[in-house]
C-alpha cells in the first residue's frame, strides 16, 4: 500500500503504477556482445535496504520513473522522471 | 449455569422486545442485545459444538474471543457459518443455528468422539493413516485421501452457503491525521485530544457502542455519555459497527465496516459491508486487554467464562448470569465483577490463587485464598468446581465448591496484534504476566490497556497523552501496570498423574497434552508447535490459548516464555468475508470489458461472443440450426471460395510518430523498418531483451514520420509499455512520439476472392484497391461512397486475398452496412474468432498460442525475419547456446495419420512407444480445415519437421482421451506458395 510521488501528477497509490526493473542497470549498445547483454539483462542484485527502481505511472500520466526506495521499509528517498529532458523541465529548468 | 434476565438495569431496551429464531425455536430478546445475551437470557446454554471432540460449548466471553458460542446465521444464500453470537448483534427476525453437531447443538451424535479422545491427539491422522503398513502398505496416498474426507466430515466448524453471495459489498478510501482504533476509555480520550487541537481524526469501534469497558460499568454511565458527546462535538468521524483488521505500510489500516448486518431489512442501496483503506498520517491503537482463561480439567465446560465477561452479561445486558457463583482468579480485576454480582442477588465465592487479594473484599462474598480451578464438574451444566491448592512446585486437590457459574481471570493479555501486523515484536512483561508490544519505527503507538495500562484513570490519561505524542508533541504516558497487588501468573493447574482435558485452545479442541505432546516428538519451535496442534489457528487465531500453550512450552523446555518466543499476528484479526475484499469486483465488473466500435452491429448480426483479452470479440455466426462446428467451417470455407468480413478492431493500434520513427522502428523490430517505403505495410517480429518473441503485427508507414504499427489483440498494452520504456528509459535522444489509437479506429478485414470487389463497391474510387494502385502490402487513405475517410491496407492473415479497411471508430457501422451490402450479392459471410483461427492455422500463421514467450524467431519458423545486417532487441541473447541446439522444439503442421480422427490442444507429441515425461513437443492449436477436408494442427515438436520425414508421432493426451498417431508436416498446410494472396 505504498504511496508514489509522481513528479509530475503527484502522490499517488501504487496501484496506479507498474513496477518495471532495477533501475540501476544501464543496457548495453544494440550491437555489444552477449556476455555483455547476459549481465545487463539477467545479474540483478538482492538488495536489502535503498535501491534504485524503475516504475510506470501507467493508469496516471505514462511516465516512467526512478524510484529510490527502501527494500525494507518501503520508505521512497527519491522519484525522477527516467528521461533526463523530461527531468529538466518538471524540475524547471529549459 | 442457571442465568435469567433482572427486571431493571442494563443498556437493552426493554420496551423494544425483539423477536429471533434459534435452532428453530422462537426467542424474545431486547434491543441493545448481541445474540448471546439474548441466548442466555432465554437459558440456552449448549450453543456449539467443539471442533474434534464435540463437546458441549456455551458461552465463554463476551467478545471477538468468543470460542464457545460459535454458530450459523442467516438462511439460504446468505447463511454464514463461524459467527460468534457475542459479536452479532440482535434485530428482529435473526435466523440462527447451532453448528458442527448433529442432530443439534444439546444432542450430538458426534459426541462419541470425545470417547475415543486419546486416539484423537495432535497430529494423530498423520500418525494413524500415513503410512502405516496395516493401512496402506504400498498403497501411495490413495486410501489416505478418502480417510482424510471421512475425518474432516466428523470434525469441523459451519457450513458456508453453496450459492452465490446475493449481497453488496463497497470499497471505499478516507485520509485523516489521526487513526484512533478502539472506543474505550483510552480511545475516546486520544480522538478527543487529537481533534480538539485540530486535527482530522477518525475513530474505530468493533462494538455497536461506543465505551470499550465503561459499557459494563452502570457507575461510568455518565462519564462515556459526555465523552461521546464532546467526541462527536469536537468532529471526529466515529465509525461504530467497524473493526481494523490490518495495519500496513506507510500507515494504511484496513477496516471492515458491517453497514447492514444488524438490520432485518436493509435497504436496497445499502451495502452490507464496507471495505476501507484509510491512510493515517498517525494510528493510535487502544485496541484494549483479553481476559485469558486457565488450563484445567474441563475449562470448556458451559458455565465457564472469564470474569470480566460477567460483569458484562450483568451490566450491559441486565442478566444475572448466575446463582452461585465462583470467581477464580489471580488478580485484582476480578473482584469488581464479583462485588457487583452479589449485590445483584447471586451467591458469590472468590476462589483467589494469591493467598491474599490485593485489594478489598467487596460485601457479600466469600473468600478462599491460595486455591485454583482444577476440575469443572458436570455435562452441559456446570455443577461443582474442585479445587486445588499449591504443594511444592505442583498441587493438591483443596475441596469442592457447587457452583452453576464460573468466572476465571488468569490475566490479561493487550491487544499487540495490529502492532505485530507492522513487525513490532511483542515483549514479554515478566511482573504482568503479558506481552506488551515493543517500539515501533512507525507512527503506531499504543495507549490504555492495549499498552498494559490496567486503571481507567490511567487509560484515559494514557489515550490524552498518547494522542500527543502521535501529534508530535511532548508527552508523558503513564507506565503499564496499576494493580496494588502483583498477579500470579498461573496457566494450568493439574494434580500429578491424573488424566483430565484441559483445553488452550478450545476453537480447535488443543489441549495440555497435545502441547506436551509435540514437545515430547519434537516440535519444539512455537512456529512448530502452532503447525503441529493447529494451537491458535482456528477462527480467533490464539486469542484465548496462545499465551497458555507458550507457557505449557516453556515448562516443557525448562526455559522462561520470553525465551520460547510467540509467533507473529498477520492480518485479519478478526475474519473478513471475501466479498468485503472483492467489493465491486465481481461478475461483469471482475475486469473491465471493452468492446469494439462494431460490437453492437455484430449482436445484431447474431454473433456469439468469446473473450479475448479484455475484448468481447465475435466467436462464430451461427445460422439457423448450427453449432459451433458448423458455423465456423462453414465460415472459413467461404472465405475461401467467395469473401468473408471480420471484425479486427481489436488488434492494438500505436501511432508512432516522429522524424526519428523509423530509427526507432528499427531497432524495435528483428526486420528492417528504415527503408519501408510511404504507402507499404510491413510484417514485424519484436523480441524481449532476453531474445524470445514477444509479439507480431503488421506496420503501415503513412507518412515520412508517420507510422502505424499493429499489435496482437492481449499484447497490446504490454507493447505500448514497452515502447514508452524504450523512449523514456533507453533512448531518450530518439525524437519519437506512441500514442495509442486502438479505440480511434473500427478495422475490418475483407478477406476471399471476391474481396477486392467487395472493398471496391463500397469506395469512391474503385480503382483504388486495384491490384496495380494497390499491390501486396499496400496502404492507402481511401473516401467511401458516403464519404467517410479512411485508410486500407492490402494485407493478409488468412491467406487469401485481403485487405484491412480502417475508418473512425464512430464510422465503424455505416462501413460494415456498406460492405455487408456487397458481401451479400458475393454470397459472402461475417466470420468470427473461430474461422480466423482456421484459417490461419491452415496458413501455419502465428498467433499468442504460438508466441507464447518461450519461443525464439528461429523456433517460430520466422528465422528469415531476423536481420543480420543491423542491430535490434534481442538479437544479442538469442544468440545464446542453447537457444541455437538443433533439437530445440519447433513450429510445425500436424496431421492425424488416420484423417477421420482428431487430436487435442494442449497433447503432448511423444515418440511411439515413449509416452513419458515431456515428450518431444506439443500441440498449441487445432482445427477442423475446411480446405484440407480433415483436421489439422500447428505445435512445436523437437527439431522441427525435418527431422520427422517419414516417421510418425503421438498426440498424447491422458487425461482426455486416446493417443492418436499424427503426421508431422510442414506448418504451411494449405497454398504454401501464397498464390491466392498475391493474386
Amino acid at each position: 500500500m505504498i504511496r508514489i510521488p509522481c513528479p509530475f501528477c503527484g502522490p499517488r497509490d501504487h496501484a496506479e503504477f507498474s513496477y518495471g526493473g532495477d533501475g540501476s542497470i544501464t543496457y548495453p549498445a544494440l550491437d555489444a556482445p552477449l556476455e555483455a547483454w547476459h549481465d545487463a539483462v539477467f545479474l540483478r542484485e538482492n538488495i536489502c535496504g535503498r535501491q534504485v527502481e524503475t516504475w510506470q505511472h501507467v493508469h496516471g500520466c505514462r511516465l516512467w520513473l526512478k524510484v529510490e526506495r527502501d527494500t525494507m521499509s518501503h520508505e521512497i528517498y527519491s522519484v525522477t522522471p527516467a528521461d533526463p529532458a523530461l527531468a529538466k523541465v518538471l524540475e524547471g529548468g529549459e | 449455569m442457571t442465568a435469567r434476565r433482572l427486571d431493571q438495569g442494563g443498556r437493552i431496551d426493554r420496551a423494544t422486545p425483539l423477536t429471533f429464531r434459534w435452532d428453530g425455536k422462537e426467542l424474545t430478546g431486547y434491543a441493545g442485545d448481541t445474540l448471546a445475551s439474548a441466548l442466555m437470557a432465554n437459558g440456552e446454554r449448549v450453543l456449539g459444538r467443539s471442533f474434534k471432540y464435540h463437546r458441549p460449548r456455551g458461552i465463554m466471553s463476551a467478545g471477538v474471543e468468543e470460542s464457545g458460542a460459535i454458530v450459523s446465521v442467516g438462511q439460504g444464500a446468505r447463511q454464514e457459518p463461524n459467527v460468534k453470537a457475542t459479536m452479532q448483534e440482535l434485530y428482529e427476525g435473526l435466523e440462527t443455528r447451532g453448528q458442527n453437531a448433529w442432530p443439534n447443538v444439546r444432542r450430538d451424535l458426534g459426541a462419541v468422539n470425545g470417547l475415543f479422545g486419546r486416539f484423537l491427539a495432535a497430529g494423530f491422522y498423520y500418525k494413524t493413516f500415513m503410512g502405516v503398513p496395516l493401512f496402506e502398505w504400498g498403497r501411495g496416498t490413495g486410501l489416505w485421501m478418502k480417510y482424510e474426507t471421512l475425518i474432516r466430515k466428523a470434525a469441523g466448524m459451519g457450513r458456508a452457503s453453496r450459492e452465490a453471495d446475493p449481497d453488496q459489498y463497497d470499497h471505499a478510501h478516507a485520509f485523516c491525521d489521526v487513526l484512533v482504533v478502539g472506543g474505550g476509555p483510552a480511545g475516546l480520550r486520544a480522538a478527543l485530544t487529537a481533534a480538539e487541537a485540530g486535527r482530522d481524526v477518525i475513530l474505530v469501534e468493533q462494538d455497536f457502542e461506543l465505551g470499550g469497558d465503561l459499557l459494563n460499568d452502570p457507575a461510568g454511565e455518565a462519564e462515556r455519555g459526555a465523552l461521546v458527546r464532546s467526541v462527536e462535538r469536537a468532529g471526529v468521524r466515529v465509525m461504530t459497527r467497524t473493526t481494523a483488521f490490518g495495519l500496513y505500510d506507510m500507515g494504511v489500516a484496513g477496516l471492515v465496516e458491517r453497514v447492514s448486518d444488524h438490520l432485518s431489512a436493509p435497504a436496497a442501496y445499502l451495502p452490507r459491508q464496507r471495505f476501507w483503506t484509510v491512510r493515517a498520517g498517525a494510528t493510535v491503537l487502544a485496541t484494549g486487554a483479553l481476559e485469558r482463561s486457565v488450563a484445567f480439567g474441563g475449562n470448556d465446560r458451559p458455565g465457564v467464562m472469564t470474569a470480566n465477561s460477567g460483569r458484562s452479561y450483568l451490566n450491559r445486558y441486565g442478566i444475572l448470569p448466575g446463582e452461585r457463583i465462583v470467581v477464580a482468579t489471580t488478580n485484582d480485576s476480578a473482584y469488581v465483577t464479583a462485588g457487583e454480582l452479589a449485590a445483584a442477588g447471586a451467591e458469590v465465592t472468590i476462589a483467589e490463587a494469591r493467598n491474599a487479594p490485593g485489594c478489598e473484599l467487596p460485601a457479600g462474598v466469600t473468600l478462599r485464598t491460595g486455591v485454583a480451578p482444577l476440575k469443572a464438574e458436570g455435562r452441559s451444566k456446570l455443577r461443582a468446581l474442585r479445587l486445588a491448592r499449591p504443594n511444592g512446585a505442583g498441587w493438591q486437590a483443596a475441596g469442592r465448591e457447587a457452583c452453576d457459574l464460573l468466572l476465571v481471570s488468569g490475566g490479561w493479555s493487550p491487544v499487540v496484534n495490529l502492532a505485530s501486523h507492522r513487525g513490532v515484536k511483542p515483549e514479554w512483561d515478566a511482573e504482568l504476566a503479558c506481552f506488551l508490544a515493543g517500539d515501533c519505527d512507525e507512527p503506531v503507538y499504543m495507549a490504555g490497556s492495549a499498552a498494559g495500562v490496567w486503571t481507567r484513570e490511567a487509560c484515559e490519561t494514557s489515550g490524552v497523552e498518547v494522542a500527543k505524542r502521535a501529534m508530535g508533541l511532548a508527552s508523558n504516558p503513564p507506565a503499564a501496570g496499576g494493580w496494588t497487588a502483583p498477579i500470579r501468573p498461573l496457566y494450568e493447574v493439574r494434580l500429578p498423574g491424573r488424566k483430565a482435558k484441559a483445553f488452550v485452545d478450545p476453537q480447535h479442541d488443543v489441549t495440555c497434552s497435545d502441547v506436551r505432546l509435540a514437545h515430547q516428538e519434537g516440535f519444539v519451535s512455537v512456529e512448530h508447535l502452532k503447525r503441529y496442534t493447529t494451537l491458535g489457528m482456528a477462527t480467533d487465531q490464539g486469542k484465548m490459548g496462545n499465551i497458555i500453550g507458550l507457557a505449557l512450552m516453556a515448562e516443557a523446555l525448562g526455559k522462561e516464555i520470553p525465551a520460547v518466543g510467540t509467533t507473529r499476528f498477520r492480518p485479519p484479526y478478526t475474519p473478513v468475508a471475501i466479498g468485503a475484499l472483492a467489493g465491486r469486483n465481481v461478475h461483469g465488473h471482475f475486469k473491465p470489458l471493452r468492446r469494439t466500435p462494431l460490437h453492437d452491429w455484430n449482436l445484431r448480426q447474431g454473433a456469439t461472443m468469446t473473450d479475448a483479452g479484455l475484448w468481447h470479440r465475435p466467436w462464430y455466426f451461427a445460422g439457423p440450426g448450427e453449432t459451433l462446428g458448423d458455423a465456423y467451417v462453414r465460415e472459413a470455407a467461404t472465405v475461401r471460395q467467395t469473401v468473408g468480413i471480420c471484425d479486427v478492431s481489436s488488434l492494438g493500434k500505436i501511432a508512432v510518430q516522429g522524424p526519428d520513427a523509423a530509427e526507432f522502428l528499427n531497432r524495435v523490430y528483428t526486420n528492417g523498418f528504415a527503408k519501408l517505403a510511404i504507402g507499404k505495410a510491413r510484417y514485424g517480429i519484436m523480441l524481449r531483451d532476453d531474445g524470445m518473441v514477444m509479439d507480431d503485427g503488421t506496420t503501415w508507414r503513412i507518412g515520412e514520420a508517420d507510422f502505424l504499427m499493429t499489435t496482437t489483440t492481449t499484447n497490446a498494452g504490454r507493447v505500448m509499455v514497452w515502447l514508452e520504456e524504450l523512449l523514456q528509459l533507453r533512448w531518450p535522444e530518439l525524437k519519437v512520439h506512441v500514442t495509442s489509437v486502438t479505440d480511434q479506429w473500427a478495422g475490418v478485414s475483407v478477406a476471399g476472392p471476391k474481396s477486392r470487389a467487395v472493398v471496391a463497391a463500397c469506395l469512391r474510387d474503385p480503382d483504388s484497391v486495384s491490384h496495380e494502385t494497390l499491390p501486396f502490402m499496400g496502404v492507402a487513405p481511401v473516401v467511401l461512397r458516403d464519404g467517410t475517410e479512411g485508410l486500407i491496407a492490402r494485407i493478409s492473415f488468412s491467406g487469401e486475398l485481403a485487405f484491412e479497411l480502417y475508418v473512425p471508430g464512430n464510422y465503424g457501422e455505416a462501413m460494415m452496412e456498406q460492405l455487408w451490402t456487397a458481401a451479400a450479392r458475393h454470397e459472402g459471410c461475417l466470420y468470427g474468432l473461430e474461422a480466423l483461427g482456421t484459417l490461419r492455422i491452415e496458413k501455419g500463421h502465428v498467433t499468442g498460442a504460438e508466441l507464447d514467450g518461450r519461443v525464439t524467431i528461429r523456433d517460430a519458423g520466422l528465422g528469415g525475419m531476423a536481420s543480420t545486417k543491423k542491430p535490434y532487441i534481442g538479437k544479442a541473447l538469442q544468440e545464446r547456446p542453447e537457444l541455437q541446439r538443433p533439437d530445440r522444439p519447433r513450429l510445425v503442421g500436424i496431421l492425424p495419420k488416420d484423417r477421420s480422427k482428431t487430436f487435442n490442444g494442449g497433447a503432448l507429441l511423444c515418440k511411439p512407444g515413449a509416452q513419458s515425461g515431456f515428450g518431444e513437443g506439443w500441440v498449441t492449436a487445432v482445427t477442423h480445415s475446411p480446405a484440407l477436408g480433415h483436421w489439422i494442427g500447428l505445435g512445436y515438436i523437437s527439431g522441427g519437421h525435418d527431422q520427422w520425414v517419414g516417421q510418425l508421432a503421438i498426440a498424447a493426451d491422458p487425461v482426455r482421451g486416446e493417443p492418436v498417431e499424427v503426421e508431422i508436416v510442414s506448418p504451411h498446410m494449405f497454398d504454401p506458395e501464397g498464390v491466392r494472396m498475391h493474386g
